[in-house]
């Protein structure tokens, strides 16, 4: 089965909508509301596409694909109603790029930029929008929510926390925590899917607020330091200040971009001045800073003399369940290459 | 784990034991929690009320340390209505009549005494299990941590093979584990009795392949000793040097002061760690290291999967790698041990390894492997057994009798205590209290009392109370809730203010040795009034 888009026909799997044959293929179409975790929104409106022989447009995140369906989506009419549904989320709120964490990333700022809006057209008086920044990791800024509803699905549908939802009607609706609670105050266990899925500045992470611009950050790619899942994570780092600025989880196996409070907030410890830096030896019933070799030569030279006089089997290791594999196949390879018994274990029983 | 954690989102019934998901491993409880959504069966039991309750279709709330009873009356109820599943016992197991034979002395009426569970409960749950055309355990610690741990695994490992929910799709035994890689320390050898990928030490064609690998000779063929056996043996000087990586050994063991008795035994006492914590003070020399973040290597999750771990950072001037260390101790004591990078330690164990042999840096640089792996072309295997065939032949039942935690409440010490992890933190925290704002999400230890004991104690939120067991005494305040059964507390062992684990029993499973930290006795006592009263909030993980 195919579909044309633009003049190009691409094959689709059934049950597939053009928003996702579009993608697969390379055909930018935007969205605001549509995140390929949630699934069709249609709340939005953005990625709206003409089809040949349909009065009126289409939803392209709901639209399921047809064979032998003609999809355009840039045509004049198609541009104009986008144009007029991003002036009026422009419009609805205070959309300002100077100093917002999202700049560069924020969905809404690219779908201006391609429509070529440089300022909304229309001056809107809604009631006044709150900042909740009662939590200690999230910011709910909701002078910039366009009410896509992402953060919403995101907690109920993706993590399943059931925390936000979208409260009173109207012109007054708004994102709100529980019964209309801060969120310090609400069930909310921080665990940060909302801000990873809002596409403009609305709900941002407090933490990274004024760390350094996307542009400015460095990307690595690793492997969560805390529970046995194993969620993958980018770090975003400042590489002149050396310290991680920000946490984002990767939208790859196990954890599908998800995260708890720890893995996404809890990345500061190895920046911290408590840190061990320097060899250590017990020297009269006091901790002495040493040098590395004189470290290494007394460890060494104990290890000879007591194993000497009392055998090889008064030695132990312990591994660890938090480091890694690398150093773990170390210590066990050490203790049995240099050491020559099995006295090795780690905290897998304890 | 058996099967792979996006799996669960498919099972049609999930049967979570022991597990405190939502706070230990918050990301398996969200795939767990989407199943629920679509429709699944969630059957939560644990003594406490925990968090995925409020998800589950059955809470079903057994006394604490009564697992092999009520697994075995569900079992016994399973086949009396005839719901095992008989063609995986005759097709894959080797010994399906003993099983039957030996549930029989579990009736559920028997049973339901032990567990405390109404008879009527305990038979909706086995019909739920029985009928359901596949169901997926997960278990963590609570299962492990007893001293019949050991036999708790088997028994939910029987259940799974009556049912036949092994070898397939959104099934199998699933155990949490819970440090980010205490897998791939297992799989790396870190164990007495094995070398990586679980190559046993007593096999010589091992040892011969080992030192011609490793170019060296006179590999012990002897078991080494465990955990527990190493500390104990420090007190009549079977053990005198103790090489410690990463592990807060004082504040992690059960019996604190017996653990610092154990230590301050020791002749040399060598700790490699990013932090001061309340085991370094003992140690005759310290190594500062490396920490996560500032170097390259993997990690192995709880589902087998291997990942990478990168370099984010540069480290503090004066901290070297753990392996570093050992390879300048090595040199020092006679051994080129030849590790010179991440990269070169993980090759120099892939030369011998097996399920490991198929999974390089290379192909893991976007995503992670499962292993086993066995060759570069290999795919990586997302659940084990596959099609009910186990890695010994046929599946093999072992009997399983229903044993008391060690250490009863009596007159003396009246109320149970049970310990484990917080959502807001992990393991001794310094990780997760030198980061910022954890600590203020979850500031201090408390003490999860349920509102009955409470109530007769004289004691509300945010009182200052003692616990004390027979082996020491902690004083933190006091959260009265619904989370505990009544005659049950609980807390946690993150806080070094105030440890679990300075009043847990120093009692282990005789196989594993894995402490018996789900279970003691304390007595609870009013220390203070709160100045101001703690509000519960009914939030989530915390008061």
């Amino acid at each position: 089965m195919s579909v044309t888009i633009d003049g190009k026909l691409f094959d689709f799997k059934p049950g597939a909508t053009v928003l996702e044959v579009a993608r697969e293929h390379g055909v930018k179409i935007p969205s605001l509301c549509y995140h390929p975790k949630i699934g069709p929104a249609g709340r939005c409106r953005i990625c709206v596409v003409e089809v040949e022989g349909q009065k009126g447009l289409e939803t392209a995140c709901t639209l399921a694909a047809r064979d032998g369906m003609v999809v355009s989506t840039d045509t004049p009419k198609v541009l104009e109603v986008r144009r007029m549904v991003v002036n009026l989320l422009l419009s609805n709120g205070e959309h300002n790029c100077l100093s917002c964490e999202q700049n560069g990333q924020c969905e809404l700022q690219d779908a201006a930029y391609q429509l070529g809006i440089e300022a909304p057209a229309f001056v809107v008086d809604g009631p006044p929008a709150e900042v909740d920044k009662s939590s200690e990791m999230i910011v709910i800024d909701r002078r910039k929510c366009i009410m896509c509803g992402r953060c919403i699905d995101a907690c109920n549908k993706v993590v399943v926390n059931e925390v936000l939802g979208m409260g009173e009607r109207g012109h007054e609706s708004r994102v709100v925590c529980d019964t209309d609670r801060p969120m310090a105050d609400s069930t909310c266990v921080q665990c940060g899917e909302c801000s990873q899925l809002c596409p403009v500045g609305a709900i941002i992470d407090k933490k990274a607020i004024g760390k350094g611009r996307v542009s400015n950050l460095t990307k690595v790619n690793t492997t969560c330091p805390y529970c046995g899942v194993g969620c993958q994570l980018t770090l975003h780092v400042d590489k002149d200040a050396n310290r991680i600025v920000k946490v984002t989880g990767r939208e790859v196996l196990p954890n599908n971009g998800m995260l708890c409070v720890k893995g996404r907030y809890g990345y500061e410890f190895p920046s911290s001045p408590k840190r061990l830096t320097q060899p250590m030896i017990m020297k009269n019933g006091k901790h002495e800073p040493v040098s590395w070799d004189e470290a290494l030569d007394y460890t060494a030279g104990r290890i000879k003399e007591i194993v000497a006089k009392n055998g090889s089997d008064v030695f132990s290791a312990f591994g660890s369940g938090r480091i890694t594999n690398e150093n773990n196949y170390a210590i066990a390879k050490f203790t049995r290459a240099v050491i020559k018994n099995n006295n090795v274990d780690h905290c897998a029983r304890t | 784990m058996t099967n792979s954690i996006p799996e669960l989102k498919d099972a049609e019934l999930i049967f979570v034991i022991g597990s405190n998901m939502t706070e230990g491993h918050p990301v398996v409880s969200y795939y767990v929690k989407q199943a629920v959504k679509k429709g699944a069966t969630l059957i939560v039991n644990d003594p406490r009320k925990t968090d995925l309750t409020r998800w589950a279709t059955h809470h079903v709330q057994i006394k604490l340390g009564s697992d092999i009873a009520y697994i075995n009356g569900l079992m016994n109820e399973i086949f009396k209505n005839g719901w095992a599943d008989e063609t995986f016992l005759k097709e894959h197991t080797e010994n399906p009549d003993d099983i039957r034979k030996w549930v029989e002395s579990y009736p559920v009426e028997k049973a339901s005494e032990i567990c405390g569970i109404p008879v009527a409960k305990m038979k909706e749950i086995a019909r739920l299990l029985g009928t359901a055309k596949s169901a997926a355990v997960c278990y963590t610690l609570g299962i492990t941590e007893h001293i019949c741990g050991t036999d708790n695994v088997k028994t939910l490992a029987n259940l799974q093979m009556i049912l036949g929910n092994l070898g397939k799709r959104s099934a199998g035994l699933n155990p949490l584990r819970g440090q980010n890689n205490v897998q791939g320390a297992c799989d790396m050898g870190a164990l007495p009795n094995v070398f990586h990928c679980y190559q046993a030490v007593n096999d010589p064609k091992v040892i011969e392949k080992m030192e011609k690998a490793w170019g060296v000779t006179g590999l012990s063929d002897k078991p080494g000793y465990k955990m527990p056996t190493m500390l104990q043996k420090a007190l009549d000087g079977g053990t005198k040097i103790l090489y410690c990586i990463a592990d807060n050994t004082v504040q992690t063991e059960p019996n604190m002061a017996h653990t610092i008795k154990e230590i301050k035994a020791l002749e040399l006492f060598i700790v490699c760690d990013i932090f001061p914590n309340l085991t370094t003070p003992y140690a005759h020399v310290i190594f500062p290291v490396y920490a996560w973040g500032e170097e390259e290597g993997t990690f192995t999750n709880t589902e087998r999967r291997v990942q990478r771990v990168r370099r984010a950072l540069s480290p503090p001037e004066g901290c070297r790698p753990s392996w570093w260390v050992l390879q300048e101790l090595g040199k020092r004591l006679g051994v080129d041990l030849g590790f010179s990078s991440s990269v070169a330690i993980y090759e120099d164990m892939r030369k011998t390894a097996t399920s490991y042999a198929g999974i390089t840096y290379e192909r893991i640089e976007e995503e992670g492997l499962q292993w086993p792996c066995p060759t570069l072309e290999h795919p990586g295997t997302a659940f084990l057994h596959k099609n009910g065939n186990f890695s010994r032949g046929k599946g093999l039942f072992s009997k399983t009798d229903w044993v008391p935690p060690a250490e009863l409440p009596d007159a003396e010490y009246p109320l149970a205590l049970s310990t484990g992890r917080r959502l807001w933190h992990y393991h001794t925290a310094t990780q997760t209290r030198n980061s910022v704002g954890l600590e203020n999400l979850f500031p201090e230890e408390l003490l999860e009392i349920h509102p009955q004991d409470a109530l007769k104690l004289g004691i509300k939120s945010g009182d200052l109370v003692k616990a004390k067991s027979r082996r020491g005494e902690i004083v933190l305040k006091a959260w009265v809730t619904e989370r505990s059964a009544p005659g049950l507390c609980w807390t946690s062992f993150h806080f070094e203010e105030a440890c679990a684990n300075v009043v847990t029993n120093d009692v282990f499973d005789p196989v594993t040795e894995t402490a018996e930290y789900k279970a003691c006795s304390i007595r609870v006592e009013k220390v203070k009034d709160a100045v101001t009263p703690m509000i519960d909030l009914h939030r989530q993980a915390r008061p």
